[in-house]
């Protein structure tokens, strides 16, 4: 039965409540049960982040998990806090272009990617290390499809925000093309 | 038979409760006088304060909400709001409006509700039996300032009226008192342009009303009249405080 | 049907429009002010009046002078400053204005912080401020459900003339799930009759909060209880899941920690055990008598709460000694996770859980 549980650490001003929100919005397009939840507080923009998003083909009970499937971190102290909670057999997202530290576990699957660099690199854009990530996060564990998750930035990058889809959809690509490299 | 004199239709044939030589029923017979004259009352509503008055709806003909100590202004604001093309008033004495409910009569004012407000200043607490109140003048013995109120201790006889007048939203601040036929006369003539200005929509509008409390100042009627005039009017001018310069109505 | 995935605290705002609210008065207060945001937004939109009152006070009395003319009015807002409404609630409940009041409660007491708790349940379900007096109290558990209890609030404070209380707390008004926008239909309301409106050509009307006269008052009184008993025979409202036929251990929480302990029966199932949740959707009126037919069902009773036992009394008044009833907490803004309360369970399944 399908259930992902997917915690998303960071800065505040990475994007990670957004990368949960299409997550969530790509589950959701996809018929599955979704949730989003945020850290909340006052740390609005440079103090820590983190968002857990849960996908599953029943009703969905607990918004926070003690154990994630999936797990995304962007900075140092996410990585320190967040990694030693993976599931046994889960995947840990790791953002290596700030996080110089090893992962010594070795019952669960890493993926390394240097998404800040990619983003600048590859999109033009800094901004787009969020969706470099969910590019390549896709690419190594399909929980959902790719043309979801597009419809999924279709659907919240509206109105004046329309003219950022493109550079996001290339940076879907940019970590797609990554992950696909690093499986070689 | 030509009738020169009669209860104003506002008012419900029923005496008024209130001690002799209070004000409160002379001041609510001007503003039932008024609404008559500008044949609002189908469209008015009166919100009730808590103290001496607080069974003024008893006397009013009039549809009436009763609301808790202080907030008459927000529950005003929450009437007027709703029913933008009624007419509506609020009637409140000095603890009421000039203590507990000072935040609401401020900010009432400051958003330039289309309320007209009425304040009854006798400088004391009348319903629980005489306290101080903010308008307590400096020496005035009440049972909880029995040595007189100080300014070291108790602070100053508060002029809400002046302090409203600075409110950008308040279009209308005048005060008067009730102590002789001519002063009747001129406080009728403010409580009608209080009216006026919200039935134009020029702001927010309050008139103080200086007030006699014979039965907590311990004076007969006549002695209280002439305290508020040798005490109260010197620390509480009268006058129009604030008319807005776009203001200027006829108020005969 | 179209799912949007929304924000509790948005859902909710949308839902009270779509109830027919058309005035909001509030002061913000973390973690609820999306729905202030919201309002301010939307209500211009469709005729309605938002306002930003200078304090709870002002804003629960803008509430009241609202209700006294008919109209369908909303506040909301977090602990302290449900706190600094109760004067206004205790008026509203006196003068049999129906409105709806929400709290998305956070930790406490005092400022406390701003994480979800559920320690605002005294407050809401004792009535919360002066004399003898209840509110109508309803408990979400999702975002969805945020929709339909906001209309339900609407609809009850009209039908008992009374405020009610919509029990969230900080996860709920943030988190965001998919939510299927539908027409909800209740049933019809008579005029509003008693609304003050200017007597027109007609008899004047009041709305009051006092009455000097003793005799009058018990009058009074008893009146605002035969309406209290009628809520509890026609509109209390909770959920079952689980093992509804044959459980051996009742878990019973609302709003938040009901959703954990669901995912705790999933996880209890793996290991055999037969587990119902009894999920109180009403606070109050609570569901007393189906607390006990469960609870002398399941033999075992554990309360789980984010507060230092509060719904737990009404619990106890539910099952009356007829099987222990134990306790699970965390406090604080912290959220019980499934991990601590399936230790507890194992615990009390093993006999060693303390009452």
């Amino acid at each position: 039965m399908m259930h992902h549980e997917i915690l998303i650490g960071g800065f505040g001003g990475q994007g990670i409540l957004f990368l949960g929100r299409v997550l969530a919005t790509a589950g959701m397009l996809e018929g599955h049960e979704v949730s989003w939840f945020p850290s909340y507080g006052p740390e609005m923009r440079g103090g820590t982040a983190s968002c857990t998003v849960i996908i599953s083909a029943e009703e969905i009970g607990a918004t926070v998990t003690d154990h994630p499937d999936i797990c995304i971190v962007m900075n140092e102290p996410s990585f320190r806090r967040f990694s030693p909670l993976v599931k046994e057999g889960g995947l840990l997202v790791i953002n290596s272009s700030l996080i110089r530290e090893n992962c010594s576990r070795q019952d669960i699957e890493i993926l390394k990617i240097p998404a800040n660099e990619l983003a600048g690199k590859e999109t033009g854009v800094a901004e787009t290390t969020n969706m470099v990530i969910l590019g390549a996060l896709i690419a190594r564990k399909p929980i959902l499809s790719f043309s979801a998750v597009k419809s999924a930035l279709e659907e919240i990058l509206t109105g004046k925000k329309k003219n950022l889809l493109s550079v996001n959809f290339k940076a879907l690509q940019v970590g797609k093309n990554f992950e696909e490299k690093e499986r070689q | 038979m030509k009738t020169i004199f009669e209860r104003p239709k506002t008012l419900i044939n029923k005496p008024f409760t209130y001690c002799p030589g209070c004000h409160h029923g002379l001041a609510q017979r001007l503003i039932a006088e008024v609404i008559d004259e500008l044949d609002i009352a189908e469209k008015t509503i009166g919100v009730g304060p808590v103290g001496c008055s607080v069974y003024i709806y008893e006397f009013f003909n009039l549809d009436f909400v009763m609301g808790a100590h202080g907030r008459a202004p927000a529950v005003a604001t929450g009437v007027k709001r709703s029913l933008p093309d009624r007419i509506v008033f609020s009637y409140q004495g000095d603890g009421d409006i000039a203590a507990i409910g000072t935040a609401e009569i401020v900010h009432c004012a400051n958003r330039g509700e289309l309320i007209t407000s009425f304040f009854i200043n006798n400088a004391v607490f009348g319903m629980t039996g005489g306290q101080m109140a903010p308008t307590t003048l400096l020496g005035q013995k009440t049972t909880t300032s029995p040595f007189g109120r100080s300014a070291e201790v108790q602070g100053f006889p508060f002029k809400l009226g002046e302090m409203l007048a600075q409110a950008e939203g308040s279009a209308y601040i005048a005060r008067v008192a009730l102590t002789n036929p001519r002063l009747i006369n001129q406080a009728k003539r403010c409580i009608k342009k209080a009216f006026l200005t919200q039935i134009e929509k020029k702001g927010f509008a309050l008139v103080e009303i200086l007030s006699p409390c014979p039965t907590n100042w311990g004076m007969t009627p006549l002695e209280a009249v002439q305290w508020v005039e040798e005490k109260m009017i010197p620390y509480f001018p009268l006058g129009e405080i604030k008319v807005k310069e776009d203001g200027s109505h006829d108020a005969s | 049907m179209e799912r949007i995935l929304m924000k509790g605290n948005e859902a909710l705002a949308e839902a009270a429009i779509q109830a027919g609210c058309r005035f909001y008065f509030g002061y913000p207060i973390t973690p609820q002010t999306e729905i202030s945001e919201y309002l301010s937004r939307r209500l211009p939109e469709v005729g309605g009046v938002f306002l930003q009152a200078e304090s709870e006070i002002a804003a629960i009395n803008m509430v009241y002078g609202a209700a006294a003319t008919g109209a369908r009015v909303m506040t909301s807002s977090s602990g302290p400053g449900i706190s600094l409404k109760q004067e206004g609630i205790s008026y509203l409940a006196s003068a049999e204005l129906p409105c709806v009041v929400v709290n998305m409660s956070r930790g406490g007491p005092g400022l406390g912080n701003i994480q979800p708790a559920q320690s605002d349940y005294f407050q809401a379900t004792r009535g919360g401020g002066h004399g003898d007096y209840r509110t109508l109290v309803l408990a979400p558990s999702s975002v969805q459900e945020l929709v339909s209890l906001t209309h339900r609030a609407f609809y009850l404070a009209d039908k008992y003339r009374n405020p009610v209380k919509i029990l969230g707390d900080g996860m709920l008004g943030q988190m965001m799930e998919p939510v299927t926008w539908e027409e909800i239909e209740l049933p019809p309301l008579p005029p509003k009759n008693w609304a003050i409106k200017g007597k027109g050509e007609g008899e004047r009307k009041f709305i009051l909060c006092m009455e000097l006269d003793p005799q009058e008052l018990e009058k009074f009184n008893r009146k605002l209880e035969k309406k209290y008993q009628q809520m509890a025979e026609e509109d209390t409202a909770w959920e079952i899941f689980g093992e509804e036929s044959d459980p051996h251990l009742l878990l019973v929480g609302f709003g938040t920690v009901a959703r954990i302990l669901k995912s705790v029966i999933r996880e209890g199932k793996k290991e055999g055990w037969r587990i119902a949740l009894l999920r109180p959707i009403t606070l109050f009126p609570f569901p007393y008598k189906v607390v006990q037919k469960m609870a002398e069902k399941a033999g075992k009773v554990l309360v789980v709460e984010m507060n230092l036992g509060q719904m737990i009394e009404d619990v106890k008044l539910g099952v009356e000694g007829k099987a222990p009833v134990h306790f699970y907490s965390r406090v604080g803004g912290m959220v019980p996770t499934v991990d601590e309360v399936l230790q507890k369970i194992a615990d009390i399944l093993r006999g060693e859980g303390r009452k």
